[in-house]
C-alpha cells in the first residue's frame, strides 16, 4: 500500500543489530561506553518502534508497512516484512522488554560487558523478526538467530549450572525446530506441486497459509503437528517445559526477563499465526485436535500452578507460574472466538508486562544479596518498603487483581472459552485460585513477618535507575487494567480475520431464530458498538 | 431526566474522593503530619456521605417508580464478538455507576458507618506506628466498597468486590511482621478467591445467557440504546425462551451465591473470617464483619430477579443460612475472645439475612442489613474500646465488672445488646421480626419452610443466650482483671467515644422504619426498596407470601420475645447468677464443648481434606516433573542418544573400519615383498643394484660374452 515506500519495519528490525556492529568496534576495556552504547540502541530502537503505534491505521485487519525485497531468488525466498495488530502489540512488548532489560543489566554485569550487550542487541533483532516476518524462510532464520545469543547470555553470564541449563535449552528448542523445517519445507513443496511446471515456488507465509486450506486433511495434520512441537517447546507446554525452570533460575536477569517476556510469545505467536490455518476441515480430526491441545494447556495452567507451591528458587517458581500463565494463553488460542484470541494476545502483552517485572525485582534482590533462593529473603518489606509495594502491586498483576492488566486478560480469555465449553472455563478458574495462593505465599516468604538473615538487614531500597526500570511496567498494568480499550482496538479486527478464516461457523452463529439480521452488532439488545 | 442536580450527575465522586485521599497517604502520607492524614482520611469519607446523601435525598424526591439514575463514564472491557443465546454480541462492560434504592440504603450505610469507624480510629490508632498507612488502607477499601455498591454492572461490581478482598489482606496483615497476621489475610484472600472463581463463572454465564452484565438499562438517558440484565430476563421470560425454574437460572444463581458464601462467610467458605480477627484493630475486624461480609448480601438483592426464577437456589440459600446461622451462634456460646465472638456472631447474623434472601424476602434482608450494621459496628467499636481501655487484653475470661468504670463504653454496647438480641423496642427486634414473619409466612404456603422458620427462632435464643453472656462476662459480676492491669483502665477519648454514641443513637431507632408493621400495614422501607427487588413479572412459580392476620403477627413477635427472654434468663443463671455453673457445664459435656471450642474442627477437616492434599499433589508432582519428564524422558532421550552413539561408534570401529582396514590390509600385505626392497637407503639401493648387476651378469653373462665375442 502507500506505506510500502517505507522501511519502518526494517528501522525497527536493525537498529539493535546497528548498536551490535558499533559495538564491535569499541574497544573491550570502555565498558562504560558499551553499557551507553547498548542503552541508547535499546531506547532507540523503542522509541523507533513508537512510530509504528503512531502510523498503524486504525481498524487495520491485514499487514501493513509492508517491504518486500528478493532474497534467495533460486528458491523464492524474499526479504519481506509486515505488522498486523497483532504484530505491533508484540513488537512494542519487544522493544519495551529488551530496552529495560538492557537498563537493568548496568551495573549487574560486569565482566565481558561488549559481548553482553553485542548478544543482546543480536537477540532484540532476531525476536522481532521473528513478529515482522512475512516470509517463512526469513522467519526461520530468524527463530534460529535468536537461539545462539540466548545459548550465550545463558552459558557465559548464567550462574552455576548454567552450561547444563544453556545446553538444554539449546538442544530442546533445536529439536523443536528441526521438525518446524520439514514442516515449511513440506508446505513449500506441496504449494510448488500446485503450480504450473516451472514456475517458482514461494516463502510467503499468507501465501502458503491461504494455499493450504486446500491441502488434504491429512497433510494438513501432518503439517500441523510438525509445526506444534517447535511452538509448544517455546511456549513451553506440558510436558516440553522443563527447560524453562532451569533455563531462568541460570540466566542473568535481562535474560530471563526476554526469556519470560518475548522469547515464550514466539510460541503462542507461532500457534495463532501459523498453526491456526493448518488445523484440518474435517470437524471430527478437528475436534480431536483441539480437544488435544486444550487438555495440554489446561494441564498446563494446573499443573504449572501446582508445583509452583513447591519450588524452593524464586525464580524457578516465576518459571512454573510461566508455564501456568502461558497455559491461558493457549487456552484462548485454540478456543478459536474473538474474545479467546483477542484475550490471548493481551494476556500475552499482561504476562511480559508481569512476569517481566516480577524477574527485574527478583534480580534487583540477586544483585544485592547474590542468590535468589526463597529462604535467604524473608521481612525485607522493614528495609525495603518501596520494593515491597512495587512487588505487591506486580504480584496482584499476575494473580488477576482487577483494575491491573492480568484481570483483563484472564477474564478476556475466560469469557472465550466459556462461550465455547463451561467445563473449560470451569478447570481454567482453578489456576486463578492457585496463582493467588502461590503468589501470596511467595509474596509472605519474601516480603513478610520478621527479618530472619542477618545480611538482610540493611538492605538498601530501590535506587533511581531500578526505579526507572519498573515504574514503566508499573504504570502500563494499571492503563491495560483500567481502560484496556486501546489495546482491543489493535486486536480487534486482525482477531476477527483470523477467526473468519480458521472458524467461520462462528459469525454464522449471528443468525439465530429471535433474530434474522446478520452481525448486528447494534441490535437493541446488545452493547452498542459505539456511545453515541 | 436531565434535571438529575449536582449530586446524583457527580455520583462517580463519591468513590472517587477515598481513592485520591488513599492515593495521597500512599505517595505521601509518610511525610504528612497526623492532622493532614486525618483531614485527608476522615474529610474524603466525610465528602463522600454528603454525596451520597444528596443523592439519596434527590431519589427521595423523585417519583417511586422514577428512582433510578445511571450514569456510564467510559467503556471499560471490550474485548469482542461474543456468542449468546440471542445472537452474537459485542460485548462491553462500562464504568458507570448506578443508583437505586437498593444501592442508596447500601451507599448510606457504608459511608455513614465508614465515616463513623474513621473518625474512631483517629483515636484508636493515635499511638500506634504505620498510622498513613492503616488509613491508606481504610481509604482504599471504601472505594472499592463504593465502587461494588454503585457498580452498574456485574464486572464493575466484581472489582469492588475482589478490591475489598485485597483491603482485607493488606489490613489483616496489617502487622506484617507477626506471622499468625500474614498467615490470616493470607487465608482470607484465598478462601476469598475461591468463592470469587465461582462468581466469576456465574459472571459469564450471565453474560453468555444476556448478553451483557450492565444490571439494567433503566435510569439512563436513552434506555432503549442499551441492554441490560432486567430488560433481556423480561423479554426471553415474555417469549418464553426461558421458562421460571429454568437449570440456567438455577446454575448462575447458585455459582453467584457460592462467590456469596466466600465474601459473606457462610458455610462452606466461612472459616476466614474468624481469623481476619488477627487485624490489628476492632476496626480492621469490624470493616469485615460489617461491611465486607454484607457484599455477599448484596450481590444477591441485586440479583433477585434471577434469583426469583430459580426456586432450588433460594432454598439452597435459605438452607445454608440457617444452619450457618445456628452453627454459628453455638460457636458463639463457648468462645473467649471478645472479637471472635463477635466475628462468630456475625457469621450467624449474616447467615440470618441469607435465610430472609432464601425465602423471598429480600427487603427484609436488606433491613437487618442495615440494622446489623449499626448495633454490630458499635458492638466492635465497644468491644475496640473495651480493648483499649485494658490496654490489649481480649479474653472475656480476664475482664468483668466494667460497667461502672468505662460508662461511655458500657451503656452503648449494653445498648447494642439490647439491639441485636431483639428486645423489642430496639432496631434488631423489628428486622428480626420481619425476618421470621417472612418465614413463616412462606411455610403457610409451603410445609416445608416450617423448619427454617424454628431454625431461626433457635438462631434468636442462641443469639441472645451468647450476646448476654458476653455483656455479663464483660461488664457485670465480679471483676477479673489481673490486679497489674487493673490501675491503668482508662475511659476512652471522645473521638471513640462520640462515634459509639450515634451509633447506639440508629441502633435504637433504625427499626422503627419498619413500625407501621404493628398496626399491620407495610413497612416503609420495604416498599422503598421495592423497586430494585421486584424482578420480572409474576408468573405461576414465583414466590408467594400466605398472609397473616394481625393476631398472628403479634403471637409471631411474643414467640420471638418468649425465646430472646429464654436465651437472656440462661445466661443469667449461668454467667451472673451462678458462675461456676456454666463451667460445671461444660465440665459435664466435655465432648460437646471441645466440639464448639474448636469450632466444630472445620479448619482441620479442610486442612486435610485440601490443603494438605493440595501440598502432596504439589509434591508429587515436582518429583514428577523432576524424576519423570527431566529424568526418565530427557535423561532417558539422553541415554539412548549415548547408547546408540556407542552402538554407532562399535559399528564405525569393527564394522566400517574393519572393513575399510581389512582393505587397506589386502594391498598391504601382497605389497609386502616389495616394501622389503623399498627401504629408500641409498647404500641398499646400490647394493640391490649391484646384485642385480651381478644376477644379470649370471644369468645373461654368456650372452655378454657372445656379444662381446661378435665384436671383436
Amino acid at each position: 500500500m502507500e506505506h510500502s515506500s517505507n522501511h519502518l519495519l526494517s528501522v525497527i528490525l536493525f537498529t539493535p543489530l546497528v548498536g551490535a556492529l558499533l559495538l564491535l568496534f569499541i574497544p573491550r576495556e570502555s565498558q562504560n561506553l558499551h553499557r551507553l552504547v547498548g542503552n541508547l540502541f535499546g531506547v532507540l530502537g523503542f522509541i523507533a518502534s513508537l512510530s509504528l503505534l503512531i502510523h498503524f491505521p486504525a481498524g487495520s485487519a491485514g499487514y501493513e508497512f509492508k517491504e518486500a525485497a528478493d532474497w534467495i531468488p533460486s528458491i523464492g525466498a524474499r526479504y519481506s516484512l509486515g505488522a498486523d495488530g497483532i504484530s505491533v502489540l508484540l513488537v512494542m512488548l519487544t522493544t519495551l522488554l529488551g530496552m529495560l532489560a538492557i537498563a537493568s543489566s548496568w551495573s549487574a554485569i560486569q565482566q565481558r560487558t561488549k559481548e553482553y550487550y553485542i548478544l543482546l542487541l543480536l537477540l532484540q533483532t532476531g525476536m522481532l523478526g521473528v513478529f515482522l516476518s512475512l516470509d517463512f524462510f526469513l522467519f526461520y532464520v530468524f527463530w534460529e538467530v535468536m537461539l545462539v545469543p540466548m545459548y550465550f547470555l545463558i552459558g557465559v553470564w548464567g550462574s552455576e549450572r548454567r552450561l547444563y541449563a544453556a545446553i538444554k535449552l539449546f538442544l530442546y528448542t533445536l529439536a523443536g525446530s528441526v521438525i518446524m523445517l520439514l514442516a515449511i519445507l513440506a508446505l513449500y513443496f506441496n504449494y510448488a506441486k500446485t503450480l504450473p511446471q516451472g514456475a517458482m515456488g514461494t516463502f510467503d507465509i499468507p501465501t502458503l497459509l491461504a494455499a493450504a486450506q486446500q491441502f488434504p486433511d491429512s497433510l494438513k495434520t501432518w503439517l500441523f503437528w510438525g509445526l506444534f512441537f517447535a511452538f509448544a517447546v517455546k511456549v513451553p507446554m506440558f510436558p516440553f517445559h522443563t527447560w524453562l525452570p532451569d533455563a531462568h533460575t541460570e540466566a542473568p536477569t535481562a535474560g530471563s526477563v526476554i526469556l519470560a517476556g518475548i522469547v515464550l510469545k514466539m510460541g503462542t505467536y507461532g500457534f495463532l499465526r501459523f498453526s491456526l490455518p493448518l488445523l484440518p476441515t474435517d470437524a471430527a480430526l478437528r475436534a480431536k485436535i483441539i480437544h488435544m491441545v486444550i487438555a495440554l494447556s489446561l494441564i498446563s495452567i494446573i499443573y504449572g500452578a501446582v508445583v509452583c507451591l513447591r519450588q524452593k528458587d524464586t525464580k524457578r517458581l516465576l518459571a512454573y507460574s510461566s508455564v501456568s500463565h502461558l497455559g491461558f494463553c493457549t487456552l484462548g488460542i485454540f478456543a478459536l472466538t474473538p474474545q479467546g484470541l483477542a484475550g490471548s494476545v493481551l494476556q500475552q502483552i499482561n504476562h511480559g508486562i508481569s512476569t517481566g517485572a516480577l524477574f527485574l525485582l527478583f534480580g534487583v534482590l540477586y544483585e544485592r544479596r547474590n542468590t535468589s533462593l526463597i529462604c535467604e529473603f524473608g521481612g525485607l518489606a522493614t528495609p525495603m518498603p518501596n520494593f515491597a509495594a512495587i512487588y505487591l502491586i506486580i504480584s496482584l498483576s499476575s494473580l488477576g487483581m482487577p483494575l491491573l492488566n492480568g484481570f483483563i486478560g484472564e477474564f478476556t480469555i475466560l469469557q472465550g472459552v466459556f462461550s465455547v465449553s463451561k467445563t473449560w472455563a470451569a478447570w481454567a478458574s482453578v489456576g486463578i485460585v492457585l496463582g493467588a495462593a502461590y503468589l501470596l505465599w511467595l509474596y509472605q516468604r519474601t516480603m513478610l513477618g520478621p527479618i530472619t538473615h542477618e545480611a538482610n538487614k540493611s538492605l538498601p531500597d530501590l535506587n533511581p535507575r531500578e526505579y526507572a526500570v519498573l515504574l514503566p511496567l508499573v504504570a502500563l498494568a494499571f492503563w491495560i487494567g483500567i481502560y484496556p480499550r486501546p489495546f482491543f482496538a489493535y486486536l480487534e479486527k486482525p482477531v476477527q480475520r483470523i477467526v473468519q478464516q480458521v472458524n467461520p461457523a462462528f459469525y454464522q452463529l449471528t443468525t439465530s431464530p429471535s433474530r434474522t439480521s446478520s452481525i448486528s452488532f447494534s441490535s437493541p439488545t446488545s452493547n452498542p458498538v459505539s456511545p453515541n | 431526566m436531565n434535571s438529575s442536580g449536582y449530586f446524583l450527575s457527580h455520583l462517580w465522586l463519591i468513590p472517587f474522593f477515598p481513592l485520591v485521599s488513599a492515593a495521597v497517604m500512599f505517595f505521601f502520607g509518610r511525610r504528612l503530619p497526623k492532622d493532614a492524614v486525618n483531614l485527608f482520611c476522615v474529610g474524603s469519607v466525610f465528602l463522600s456521605f454528603l454525596h451520597a446523601m444528596g443523592a439519596t435525598l434527590k431519589l427521595f424526591s423523585l417519583p417511586a417508580d422514577q428512582r433510578v439514575y445511571q450514569q456510564i463514564l467510559f467503556q471499560w472491557v471490550t474485548p469482542g464478538a461474543m456468542p449468546t443465546s440471542t445472537g452474537l454480541v459485542n460485548f462491553v462492560a462500562d464504568w458507570g455507576c448506578l443508583l437505586d434504592p437498593l444501592s442508596c440504603v447500601m451507599v448510606i450505610v457504608v459511608t455513614f458507618v465508614g465515616f463513623l469507624i474513621h473518625v474512631y480510629s483517629t483515636g484508636y490508632m493515635a499511638h500506634e506506628g504505620g498510622y498513613y498507612r492503616f488509613f491508606g488502607y481504610l481509604n482504599f477499601f471504601m472505594f472499592f466498597m463504593l465502587t461494588l455498591v454503585l457498580a452498574n454492572n456485574l464486572l464493575l461490581l466484581f472489582v469492588g468486590w475482589e478490591g475489598v478482598g485485597l483491603c482485607s489482606y493488606l489490613l489483616i496483615g496489617f502487622y506484617f511482621l507477626k506471622k499468625s497476621a500474614d498467615d490470616a489475610g493470607k487465608k482470607a484472600f484465598i478462601v476469598n478467591r475461591i468463592g470469587d472463581a465461582g462468581f466469576l463463572l456465574g459472571l459469564l454465564l450471565v453474560a453468555a445467557t444476556f448478553g451483557t452484565v450492565r444490571f439494567t438499562s433503566q435510569g439512563l438517558a436513552d434506555p432503549t440504546a442499551f441492554s441490560g440484565i432486567l430488560q433481556s430476563l423480561a423479554s426471553m421470560v415474555a417469549q418464553h425462551q426461558l421458562a421460571h425454574g429454568a437449570s440456567v437460572f438455577t446454575t448462575i444463581a447458585l455459582l453467584l451465591f457460592f462467590g456469596a458464601t466466600g465474601k459473606s462467610a457462610q458455610i462452606p467458605l466461612h472459616a476466614w473470617l474468624p481469623d481476619a480477627m488477627e487485624g490489628p484493630t476492632p476496626v480492621s475486624a469490624l470493616i469485615h464483619a460489617v461491611t465486607v461480609v454484607t457484599a455477599g448480601v448484596y450481590l444477591v438483592a441485586r440479583m433477585s430477579a434471577i434469583f426469583q426464577l430459580a426456586p432450588v437456589a433460594m432454598d439452597i440459600v435459605a438452607i445454608i443460612g440457617a444452619t450457618t446461622a445456628v452453627f454459628a451462634a453455638t460457636i458463639a456460646l463457648v468462645q473467649t475472645n471478645i472479637k471472635k465472638i463477635l466475628a462468630y456472631s456475625s457469621i450467624s447474623q449474616l447467615g440470618y439475612m441469607f435465610l430472609a434472601l432464601g425465602v423471598g424476602a429480600f427487603a427484609a434482608g436488606i433491613f437487618h442489613l442495615m440494622t446489623h450494621a449499626f448495633f454490630k459496628a458499635l458492638l466492635f467499636l465497644g468491644a475496640g474500646s473495651v480493648i483499649h481501655s485494658l490496654s490489649g487484653q481480649q479474653d472475656i475470661r480476664k475482664m468483668g465488672g466494667l460497667r461502672y468504670t468505662i460508662p461511655a463504653t458500657s451503656v452503648p454496647f449494653i445498648i447494642a445488646t439490647l439491639a441485636i438480641t431483639g428486645v423489642p423496642g430496639l432496631s434488631g427486634f423489628f428486622s428480626n421480626d420481619q425476618i421470621l414473619g417472612h418465614a413463616f409466612n412462606r411455610h403457610m404456603m409451603v410445609d416445608r419452610y416450617l423448619a427454617l422458620w424454628v431454625l431461626g427462632l433457635i438462631t434468636a435464643g442462641l443469639t441472645s443466650l451468647y450476646m448476654f453472656r458476653l455483656l455479663f462476662e464483660t461488664f457485670y459480676g465480679m471483676s477479673r482483671i489481673p490486679v497489674e492491669s487493673e490501675g491503668h483502665i482508662h475511659e476512652s477519648p471522645k473521638t471513640m467515644a462520640v462515634p459509639l454514641m450515634i451509633l447506639a443513637f440508629f441502633s435504637i431507632v433504625s427499626g422503627w422504619l419498619a413500625l407501621p408493621v404493628l398496626w399491620g400495614e407495610q413497612s416503609p422501607f420495604e416498599r422503598f426498596l421495592e423497586p430494585s427487588l421486584r424482578g420480572v413479572e409474576k408468573d405461576a412459580g414465583s414466590i408467594t407470601f400466605g398472609h397473616h392476620t394481625l393476631l398472628v403477627e403479634y403471637a409471631l413477635m411474643a414467640g420471638l420475645v418468649a425465646f430472646v427472654v429464654l436465651g437472656f434468663w440462661l445466661a443469667y443463671k449461668l454467667y451472673l447468677e451462678q458462675p461456676k455453673l456454666h463451667t460445671k457445664l461444660a465440665a459435664s459435656w466435655p465432648r460437646l464443648h471441645n466440639l464448639l471450642v474448636h469450632k466444630y474442627y472445620v479448619d482441620e477437616i479442610y486442612d486435610a481434606l485440601f490443603v494438605n492434599r493440595i501440598k502432596d499433589l504439589s509434591t508429587a508432582l515436582s518429583f514428577f516433573d523432576s524424576k519423570v519428564i527431566d529424568g526418565l524422558c530427557l535423561d532417558g532421550a539422553g541415554w539412548l542418544v549415548r547408547a546408540f552413539s556407542r552402538i554407532s561408534m562399535w559399528w564405525d570401529k569393527w564394522v566400517v573400519d574393519a572393513l575399510v582396514n581389512t582393505l587397506g590390509w589386502f594391498p598391504k600385505f601382497l605389497s609386502m615383498p616389495v616394501r622389503m626392497f623399498q627401504t629408500g637407503v641409498f647404500s641398499t639401493y646400490a647394493v640391490f643394484i649391484l646384485i642385480g648387476l651381478a644376477i644379470l651378469l649370471g644369468v645373461y653373462g654368456h650372452h655378454v660374452q657372445t656379444f662381446m665375442r661378435t665384436l671383436h
